[in-house]
């Protein structure tokens, strides 16, 4: 998937960024590669936007190095950087033109004038904006701010572009197509992109690769897929997708370990309580509390014998049992598709 | 492999600008230094002298300052005149907060409840215009106004109420020859000289009550005047509270309108300029300033109690 | 619960009674009804009292105005002391406000109150302060001392409309520039100067009217100059051409009005300015 030469792009090299007594990055160590999509996921306060802004040198780290295609950033400013940013909130220039925003940085490299003029507008083509040089970005929606703000940032061919949350002003609509198109604009100028999201559907659809942050550690760094199929830590089971966790007591009666264990809910069949189930299946029984209908699948909360609650999606691609609330059913998945994970 | 530093060009102010990124306390004390600098050795400086200067007395023969830390200037301070003098512009002070807030509530009632669109801004200017307009300039209306022969005295002589008006002016407290000489004239222009001050922050006060609040209240039951009384009153009283702090401060330090507008009998601002001026009794003139420091710090204490500090 | 509103909640929403409309209006007419007597005044033919009605109405007392030198030097020192000290309002207020939005730092709150402290205490204290001080360290009263107190009192007003505006406007504005690859001093002039710029301007005028206007402290810290002010204070206690002082009013009045609605049309519109994104 990655279109990888095989270069390091960013590297963090024993990376801490400490606020007094708060660890914002805890000496977190990671390399991103040239050319990939990559995603920083995690809560608010997990510390992936402060690694972002250590990129980008709006930050120092307490400790540690920041490398950049091979060059420590530690006290290198902003400006002196190869890698420009998408803001959260966009930060437009309010006072300046859309177009004379997207020439900004080429105005600070002593760009020509008509040069300048000729390749803001290329890059406002691009994202669809042409024709919108002449506006002020007060008069401009949110998604056609968002795309100026990345025009301008691109504009400048950086090595790497950061993206802070650029969707996360954007309505549900807006943002999925805006997906698309970044992902789009991202594989045509094949510059390494770095996103901060806490939104784990933007991670997964988007990413080469996606780096799980909770409390200043990365928990899990690694392909959509394999994040998903194989999460390192009961912290990434939960955050990526519905994480079916069963501890204890609920873990022994379901799978007979009192190791931690998880099932995607997608992986679990369902059948009436006197239905025949393949001999090598894991199972368990349970209740139905309830029953969600969700158009395209239907969701239903197991309450398990043994204890514990399980979640069970069923695609609606066509009759299948459909029990009521209330009802003994039976459950029953592959072993493989269980995942285990040490305490 | 890993090598420190940048890949582009520099020019000096690039470097320097680097240079000052790396040390962000540098730039902090380049910024702060020279407002401090002056703010500290100009005025702090001077109130400090102030503050001396109160210790030290004046030789009875000479008129010379004598430098030696005493406490005879304050003895001095205490007498049964300078006692009165102090007495009369706190009871001036606290009228004139009195009234401004009489005055001011009902306004800033209105233009915060009722008033909007262009009725808004219409009050809104109404109110700031006199706060920007010329002390002096205002203070010399109400001379025109207040005078024997100026247009209060006349609209009251043409009603055929002069004689009231000659009554109420010899009155123990408020005697006077005509209004512009009356303890009436002085609270009168005080009144009008500060009244911004009151009205801004309670309008302020009031704009952030929550209609959703007053709705509530009707909605279990209150009655508008309940309301009023429960509700908007209460959370408008840190804005009345900065409010005074404004008018009673102001009246305090005032010396040109109890100059120009009232009795001879004086304030503590007249105080302070004749003692300075023509006595030349400077140390005098420092203990009488700090009177109304001392009364306004405890006057804030008050206020912050009530919550002023946040209705600012 | 809305659409059934009862006459009362009705009443607290749009109408206000007779008594609270008329309370109103009479706080407007007080305010501002003063004024007019102002220039009425400078129209009379009576030069020696005030008497109402005006006996008759002339336009000589501009003349007269005009012709008096010392309300021309009154003027032009007063347009000097103002202008210097708002340039160095200008500049110590913008540096002060910059400081306290871009660092936190001990002792933060307590040049908060030190800004604060010159138009918090009464003039006078800050008047017989100055004097004091200079008369103990023997400088000379002058233009200087003028503009010294003058400015330090007007500092805070620069400096509130420059802290206001700045945290009004996104502070990713700054982190874009330097990301676009201008350094502090390219940031300042494209992007930090030109959002500032109508606030600093807005401060400064308010800084200029505020110093034009003052009396109670330039009374203390002027020797023999007379500002504007000073200069009509004198002229209140002459018996003759009393019309003189209320066409000075006059031209103070403009002359204060022009800046302050030009600090008011500054600050207007700055909303879109702010450059949040949502």
């Amino acid at each position: 998937m990655t279109s990888s030469s095989g270069a390091t792009a960013v590297s963090f090299q024993n990376v801490s960024r400490h606020y007094g007594a708060v660890k914002a990055v805890d000496d977190v160590n990671f390399d991103i590669r040239d050319g990939e999509f990559f995603a920083m996921l995690g809560p608010s306060g997990s510390g992936k936007t402060t690694c972002l802004r250590l990129i980008a040198g709006f930050e120092q780290p307490t400790a540690g190095h920041v490398v950049v295609h091979g060059v420590n950033m530690n006290g290198v400013p902003p400006y002196d950087r190869d890698v420009n940013t998408v803001f959260q909130d966009y930060a437009l220039f309010p006072h300046m033109t859309v177009l004379d925003n997207v020439a900004y940085g080429l105005m600070i490299r002593k760009v020509p004038v008509a040069q300048r003029r000729q390749q803001a507008e290329e890059m406002l083509e691009m994202v669809a904006l042409g024709g919108f040089g002449g506006r002020k970005p007060s008069q401009l929606s949110g998604g056609q701010r968002q795309r100026v703000a990345l025009a301008r940032a691109l504009v400048n061919h950086p090595k790497v572009l950061l993206l802070d949350e650029p969707l996360g002003a954007l309505d549900l609509k807006l943002r999925e197509q805006m997906q698309v198109e970044l992902k789009a604009i991202q594989r045509r100028v094949g510059i390494t992109f770095v996103y901060v999201t806490h939104d784990q559907g933007e991670a997964l659809s988007m990413s080469d690769r996606v780096a799980v942050f909770n409390q200043g550690k990365i928990e899990q760094l690694a392909s959509p897929i394999e994040l998903y199929e194989k999460p390192a830590t009961t912290f990434v089971a939960g955050f990526v997708g519905i994480s079916n966790l069963l501890e204890g007591a609920a873990a022994r009666a379901a799978t007979g370990a009192e190791q931690a264990c998880s099932i995607r809910p997608e992986k679990i069949h369902l059948e009436r309580s006197d239905a025949a189930i393949p001999a090598d299946a894991m199972t368990a029984r349970g209740r139905v509390s309830s029953i969600l209908y969700l158009g395209a699948n239907t969701r239903y909360e197991v309450a398990l014998e043994g204890g514990g609650e399980l979640t069970v999606t069923l695609q609606n691609r066509e009759a299948h049992a459909e029990p009521a609330e209330g009802e003994t059913v039976q459950l029953w998945w592959e072993a493989r598709h269980l995942m285990r994970f040490a305490q | 492999m890993t090598t420190t530093g940048a890949a582009r060009p520099r020019s000096l102010s690039n470097s320097f600008s680097t240079f000052l990124y790396q040390r962000p306390r540098l730039v902090l004390a380049l910024l702060l230094v020279p407002p401090l600098l002056w703010l500290g050795i100009i005025y702090l400086g001077s109130l400090f002298t102030l503050l001396a200067q109160s210790f030290f007395s004046i030789d009875d023969f000479t008129a010379q300052t004598i430098y030696e830390p005493t406490l005879a200037t304050y003895a001095r301070l205490f007498t049964a005149t300078n006692l009165s003098i102090i007495f009369r512009t706190l009871a001036m002070a606290s009228v004139v907060t009195v009234i401004s807030g009489i005055i001011a509530f009902p306004l800033a009632y209105y233009i915060a409840r009722f008033a909007s669109g262009r009725m808004k801004a219409l009050f809104y200017v109404a109110v700031m215009l006199p706060l920007w307009s010329n002390y002096l300039v205002r203070v010399y209306a109400w001379k025109l106004i207040l005078a024997k022969e100026g247009a209060i005295h006349w609209s009251i002589n043409s009603l055929g109420l002069g004689p009231v008006l000659d009554w109420i002016l010899t009155l123990p407290v408020v005697e006077g020859s005509s209004l512009s000489t009356s303890y009436i004239g002085t609270t009168l222009t005080f009144v009008y000289i500060w009244l911004p001050f009151m009205v801004l922050p309670i309008q302020a006060a009031l704009e952030r009550v929550p209609r959703s609040l007053l709705e509530a209240s009707s909605d279990l039951g209150a009655r508008p005047n309940e309301t009023f009384r429960k509700v908007i009153f209460p959370l408008a009283i840190p804005g009345i509270a900065a409010g005074s702090i404004f008018t009673f401060s102001l009246t305090l330090g005032d010396y040109i309108i109890p100059q120009l507008i009232g009795s001879s009998r004086p304030f503590i601002g007249q105080a302070v300029y004749q003692f300075q001026g023509t006595a030349g009794d400077i140390p005098m003139a420092a203990a009488f300033a700090m009177v109304p420091i001392v009364i306004m710090a405890i006057y804030l204490a008050i206020a912050k109690r009530l919550g002023a500090f946040d209705a600012l | 619960m809305r659409s059934k509103a009862s006459p009362v909640s009705d009443r607290s929403k749009g109408q206000a009674g007779w008594g609270l409309k008329s309370a109103a209006w009479f706080g407007v007419l007080y305010l501002n009804l003063p004024i007019l007597f102002i220039i009425l005044y400078g129209f009379t033919t009576d030069d020696a009292s005030y008497s109402f009605p005006p006996p008759g109405l002339t336009t000589q007392w501009f003349a007269v105005t005009w012709a008096r030198a010392d309300f021309w030097e009154a003027l032009w020192l007063s347009v000097q002391v103002a202008f210097a000290s708002m340039l160095i309002a200008m500049v110590l207020g913008t540096f002060a406000a910059a400081a306290m939005y871009r660092f936190k730092f001990f002792g933060k709150e307590a040049v908060t109150l030190l800004i604060l402290l010159p138009i918090a205490l009464p003039g006078i204290v800050t008047g017989i302060s100055l004097r004091s001080a200079f008369s103990l360290g023997d400088v000379p009263f002058s233009y200087f001392t003028i503009v010294l107190g003058h400015a330090t009192f007007c500092i805070v007003v620069v400096y509130n409309n420059a802290i206001a505006r700045l945290r009004r406007s996104s502070p990713a504005l700054i982190e874009a520039s330097m990301d676009l690859g201008a350094d502090t001093f390219q940031t300042f002039r494209h992007v930090i100067l030109p959002n500032l710029a109508t606030a600093l301007l807005a401060g400064g005028m308010l800084a200029f009217a505020l110093s034009f206007d003052e009396i109670i402290v330039t009374t203390f810290t002027a020797g023999q100059q007379e500002t504007l002010p000073i200069w009509m204070f004198g002229e209140l206690s002459r018996p003759r051409q009393r019309p003189v002082t209320n066409v000075a009013a006059i031209f103070v009045m403009i002359i204060t009005f022009v800046p302050i609605l030009a600090a008011y049309y500054l600050t207007r519109d700055t909303d879109d300015v702010a450059g949040s994104g949502k």
